[in-house]
């Protein structure tokens, strides 16, 4: 897959080889307190010590079960949610450190586009005004900002002299989405998460607006982390996988990597739930059974190991690092299997390791 | 039908065309709306009629609302020079009338208006924050709201003293608290929701996102609330000023004239059941235009 060569943006600060984005050991836990005086029930462990990069101008995919705190994960970035623990740098600016980036001007470079389309656009208000709102904050004049919104509306593909005054319950899903597309672009970001930002959308509607984004990507030089829970349209868009279970990270990789040969069993058992088109390969036994167990007390060392069929001794005993598999592929793993002398039977010999 | 198609005819279609089409604004949606809702129309007129001839009453009225007459007390309705009769003081009903609905409605709008400012506020800064701050807001308006609502407007009245400015105090702080709780209600449920979290992430402050995103949507179902909380002032204050804790006579406000005429209703029960009649009207159209307004003003609709 070849990436159209974009020109250099003013913005850039470190250059090609610097992430745009680094994430290390982000961590949200969410006390759930219960009864009258806030007693603490427990603690949802919904993103756990998370370490990623995304490059200048890839996307990156983000797929895992409901739960499994991808959409915590994209609230965090945002810091719409205060992360526990965790250092967040954007293209060499760590991110509300003194001598970083403030989350203001982060939110500037960096923006999302939600699932619910409806819910995401204030009803009382045109959508002109909607899209022109981010400028607005950040202290561009009125009448630049509704010229900007025009413009993206355009870009957008909904024509401005129809649209600028509408109101979003006279608009369709799909349009609407489109106005939140132009309304996360009006900041003109360098970085936009789509969290589930076309799973509402019917087939041949979410697959325009695919398309529309991976051409807003090179017009713009966006980068994109694409949160979703269908691996068809992950597939379609990204260049590298991540793949979470449980707030945990399990496997990160480039997307031909991970979907022909993915390593860890959870993504192996992911994609065998995918619908084949080929009638000569039917999916005749249950890739999984059971579901995810409960995020409050969740299981000790793999958290995979309940649901796991090769789970071990080891499994519950130690928890797996990421390990990397293929440097080509940028292919990591966490998984005793893939641990050359973890104890897992399975698992490589040191020696393996060292040939 | 001949006449559209004629109509779209003298017009230069092409050059229409190509004008944007304009969407209608909320506003003209809403108003729209309520010009085919005969109801509330009806309603809205009365209330008009009421209000103008109250604050108008002196150019309106020629007869003197405090003239008493011995011998003229307790007139039949229609009788002669009086059209609504007398009181048992033989003034003229239709003067205390009028005159009376400078008071009771003063009454009736005056404390609304005082909860929906320190109310609206206090809820909507109480769901907005949430955490703590709704906790500590939230909980005491609590307290407020275990009384019964009668109950703890004669409390305070008695305990402040009778008269206009306290029955006025006593009766903001007993709507403050169903205000705030309906405020405090309607900001956390669009506070939750998604364009509220874009606009923080597009880098507003909380102010700018309370002024651009939370009032627009909540002031309305508010609003609407209150309007319904006037009919029950009006029937408070006229309770208060019928215990004899509001507006001392001779003053006219419809409570009031309602207690002084219990004693006559044996002999004349028309004139002394009008200003019961007065209260009724006016608190049953507030109510019936608040629900108008309501279905008007849902968007989704």
């Amino acid at each position: 897959m070849t990436r159209a060569v974009q020109a250099r943006d003013t913005r850039d600060r470190g250059g090609k080889a610097q992430p745009l984005l680094s994430v290390t050991g982000l961590k949200k836990y969410f006390r759930l307190s219960g009864g009258l005086l806030g007693r603490a029930a427990g603690v949802v462990q919904s993103v756990d010590d998370i370490s990623f990069a995304v490059r200048k101008g890839e996307t990156l995919g983000i797929v895992g079960e409901s739960g499994c705190g991808k959409s915590t994960t994209a609230r965090l970035l945002m810091r719409l949610i205060e992360p526990d623990a965790g250092e967040v740098v954007f293209d060499g600016e760590a991110i509300g450190a003194a001598d970083g980036m403030s989350v203001r001007e982060m939110r500037r470079n960096m923006q999302m586009v939600f699932q619910d389309s409806y819910a995401s656009l204030n009803p009382r208000l045109p959508i002109e005004d909607s899209i022109a709102f981010g400028p607005r904050v950040h202290g561009v004049s009125r009448s630049v900002a509704r010229e900007r919104a025009r413009a993206l509306l355009e870009q957008v593909g909904l024509d401005p002299n129809l649209y600028v005054r509408r109101y979003p319950h006279e608009l369709s899903g799909g349009q609407r989405q489109r106005v939140n597309i132009a309304r996360a672009l009006a900041l003109e970001p360098r970085l936009v998460i789509m969290d589930e930002a076309v799973s509402a959308l019917d087939k041949s509607v979410e697959a325009q607006v695919l398309n529309l984004l991976m051409d807003l990507k090179t017009g713009f030089g966006l980068t994109y982390i694409f949160i979703s829970h269908d691996l068809n349209v992950v597939q379609y868009m990204s260049d590298r996988v991540l793949v979470m279970y449980l707030g945990k990270l399990v496997e990160i990789g480039t997307v031909e990597a991970i979907y022909a040969r993915p390593r860890h069993p959870y993504t192996r058992a992911l994609l065998s739930a995918m619908p084949s088109m080929d009638p000569g390969h039917r999916t005749t036994q249950p890739p999984l059974t059971g579901d995810p167990p409960n995020p409050i007390n969740p299981p000790s060392g793999c958290r995979f190991r309940t649901r796991c069929a090769f789970a071990e001794e080891v499994c519950a005993r130690v928890e797996p690092k990421l390990v990397e598999r293929d440097a080509a592929a940028l292919h990591s793993v966490a998984c005793h299997m893939d641990i050359p002398g973890s104890g897992h039977s399975a698992a490589p010999s040191p020696a393996e390791k060292a040939a | 039908m001949a006449d559209t198609t004629a109509n779209i005819a003298a017009t230069p279609f092409g050059a229409a065309a190509e004008l944007p089409v304009k969407s209608r604004s909320y506003w003209s949606t809403v108003l729209g709306r309520l010009r085919r809702d005969p109801v509330t129309l009806l309603c809205g007129l009365i209330l008009l009629t009421i209000f103008l001839s109250a604050i108008f009453a002196p150019w309106i009225i020629e007869a003197d609302p405090y003239k008493t007459s011995m011998l003229r007390r307790l007139q039949a309705v229609n009788s002669k020079g009086y059209l609504l009769g007398t009181d048992e003081l033989g003034r003229d009903m239709v003067a205390r009338l009028v005159y009376g609905g400078r008071l009771s409605l003063l009454m009736g709008t005056l404390p609304v208006i005082d909860a929906l400012l320190i109310g609206g506020l206090l809820g909507i800064v109480a769901g907005f924050v949430g955490g703590k701050l709704n906790m500590l807001i939230m909980r005491t308006v609590d307290i407020f709201y275990a009384f019964p609502s009668v109950l703890l407007a004669i409390a305070i009245s008695g305990a402040l003293g009778a008269g206009l400015l306290n029955s006025i105090v006593s009766l903001t702080i007993v709507f403050i608290p169903p205000v705030a709780r309906i405020s405090e209600s309607v900001t956390t449920a669009v506070r939750n929701l998604d364009f509220v979290e874009a606009a923080r992430a597009s880098g507003a402050s909380s102010w700018t996102i309370i002024r651009v995103h939370v009032l627009g949507n909540v002031l309305g179902p508010i609003f609407i609330y209150a309007t319904g909380l006037i009919s029950v002032a009006i029937i408070l204050a006229s309770g208060l000023s019928f215990l004899g804790l509001g507006v001392k006579p001779p003053e006219p406000e419809w409570g009031l004239m309602l207690n002084t005429l219990r004693q006559s209703i044996w002999i004349n029960p028309v004139v002394a059941a009008l200003p019961g009649v007065m209260i009724f009207v006016t608190s049953i159209c507030f109510n019936l235009m608040s629900d108008g307004l309501r279905s008007a003003m849902d968007i989704k609709l």
